[in-house]
């Protein structure tokens, strides 16, 4: 069995949910080969053979450095041929995950998104999937002999179980109808660490009482290394960007910690938060319903809480 | 110009999650079933471009005859005239599918970026592969200007301005227009407006859900004293171990 991995980078980084991808591919067992498209920094790609890349393919024309859908999903199709692949790994994005479903339509592969854990195969092929925006999960059995896969952060344990492998240079045929989609311009914050892969989020809501004060927030943020976030109704206030909007319409993330300052939990929030491991929430009101979701919480005002939290974090350093 | 809007008939987004029969299937008691949230904003910006330039809306919803109230309330929304492809929409490919079939001859395609139930996030990339045009997705913007089509797109931390020509299928999220509540008016006009409801084409369903499964209980939070804010960077190092 040979399962293809597609690496997803960010300015030259490969991405860590891709790194996740590898090493879910890894633990499926067979040949895993990557594939990384456009510039990358060499230490990057020598690194993916530790998550047990047995080979990887970079496809280095420049032409790739713009992520188009369409094409990338050709780039993968080819790869799948030439290492005659009876999968494909990827990780959930805006990008991977409307890849992944090209390529599953155009093999025949069977496909499942937000794939949570490895597989069993004691009876057929069969992922868990994050369903009901995190609410519950469904085994579904994937009956093509190919399979696409998109898996969720946290799918599979990042370990280092091998060595750096070479790179084996990939020139795809770029077919010119595939570019019909034209990226114009990018818009990105490219300092801060991306809320969906982020292992710590420090989120706010109304109780922050208005957008000038989220400086604190993004202090106790960055004291933690922590990405930051927002509830509904500041994003639609216009407080934060939409790309903040943490939530059933927004992003869902899965961190190892979220702090919900202000927060009071209504279950669309909760929608998007329900797959960290630790939730703490700060709240004045003793009677929000987030800390019925919470492991820890802490009634009292932000503004008290907030610096306090800060100055402890800082001492216990 | 004519536009397809496909929309998923869901759970309220505030609805408890339950299964029966073992475990197999999803429990409707008590359920408020309503449009997508996300095929609303293309419902949305679909009458928006109707009302603009004059753009036909026909609504699409893979469905038992169970999910007509959801697609009446469309039409009262404003949509012209509605198909239903009378089948339980099981997975991605099979409702890809079944848009695919009904989807030539409309130059703009629009629904959810993905459906609230079973969250896979990709049909309209599944459509735009079967008919061999541009699909985007999650668009928070979507201008016309004559057959090319303008978007903005969201990506992590930020967004992506992309520009195709028409016909393409677009997966759309907000702020790309504002909910529209229907009127006494339209409520009353839907109620004639024409549903057609066809068969669906036959498609091998390439993956099967076995069963279902709730998440574990969580348990009781532990609070801490405000005064006491130590304690707590304490226990996310010692007792949870995240810090």
């Amino acid at each position: 069995m040979t399962t293809l991995v597609f690496i997803e980078s960010a300015d030259g980084k490969i991405k860590k949910t891709s790194l996740e991808a590898v090493a879910y591919a890894h633990a499926m067992g067979g040949l895993v080969v990557a594939i990384a498209l456009g510039t990358i920094d060499k230490p990057e790609l020598d690194a993916v053979g530790k998550y047990g890349a047995t080979k990887v393919l970079h496809a280095a024309d420049t032409k790739l450095d713009h992520p188009v859908i369409q094409v990338y999903a050709s780039v993968l199709i080819q790869a799948m041929e030439q290492e005659s692949a009876d999968n494909l790994i990827l990780a959930n994005s805006s990008l991977g995950t409307p890849v992944a479903a090209k390529v599953a339509v155009k093999t025949g592969a069977s496909f499942a998104s937000n794939v949570v854990e490895l597989p069993t195969t004691t009876s057929g092929f069969v992922v868990k999937r994050s369903i009901y925006t995190g609410k519950a999960f469904s085994f579904v059995e994937m009956k093509s002999a190919k399979k696409v896969i998109a898996i969720k952060k946290n799918a599979a344990e990042l370990k280092e179980t091998g060595a750096a492998v070479s790179t084996v240079p990939f020139t795809p045929v770029l077919n010119d109808a595939d570019f019909n989609t034209k990226i114009l311009s990018t818009e990105k914050a490219s300092t801060e660490i991306s809320l969906p892969e982020a292992n710590i989020v420090v989120s706010g809501g109304r109780g922050l009482k208005g957008p000038e004060h989220w400086g604190m927030l993004e202090e106790l943020a960055k004291t933690l290394h922590a990405a930051t976030g927002c509830s509904k109704p500041v994003s639609d206030m216009g407080w934060r960007p939409h790309h903040e909007h943490v939530g059933q319409t927004g992003v869902k993330v899965a961190p190892q910690l979220y702090i919900a300052i202000g927060i009071s939990g209504a279950i669309q929030h909760l929608a998007g938060v329900n797959s960290s491991k630790c939730i703490v929430v700060i709240n004045k009101d003793a009677d929000a319903p987030f800390f019925k979701a919470a492991d820890y919480g802490i009634v009292g005002d932000a503004f008290e809480v907030v610096p306090k939290l800060i100055a402890a974090i800082k001492a216990s350093k | 110009m004519k536009i397809l809007v496909c929309i998923t008939h869901v759970p309220d987004t505030t609805s408890k999650i339950n299964f029966i029969d073992n475990n197999t299937k999803f429990d409707t008691t008590g359920v408020q079933f309503i449009i997508g949230p996300y095929d609303d904003y293309a419902l949305a910006r679909a009458i928006e471009l109707k009302e603009s330039s004059g753009a036909t809306v026909t609504v699409l919803n893979v469905g038992l005859a169970d999910t007509e109230p959801t697609i009446r309330k469309a039409l009262a929304i404003g949509a012209d005239d509605a198909i239903r492809v009378n089948a339980v929409p099981t997975d991605s490919y099979f409702v890809a599918s079944q848009i695919a079939g009904h989807a030539k001859g409309f130059d703009l395609i629009l629904m959810g970026r993905e459906s609230i139930d079973f969250n896979g996030g990709v049909v309209h990339a599944m459509v735009g592969e079967m008919l061999g045009v541009p699909a985007i997705s999650p668009v928070m913007k979507l201008d016309i200007d004559g057959t090319k089509v303008k978007m903005a797109r969201e990506i992590e931390g930020g967004k992506e301005y992309v520009e195709a020509n028409l016909p393409l299928v677009a997966g759309c999220q907000e702020p790309i227009a504002e909910w529209k509540i229907p009127n006494m008016r339209g409520i009353m006009s839907a109620r004639t407006k024409p549903l057609k409801v066809v068969e669906p084409k036959v498609v091998e369903n390439s993956i099967v859900a076995q069963k279902f499964e709730l998440p574990p209980p969580k348990g009781a939070v532990k609070m801490i004293s405000a005064d006491n804010v130590a304690e707590l960077v304490t226990r996310l190092k010692t007792e949870a171990k995240v810090l």
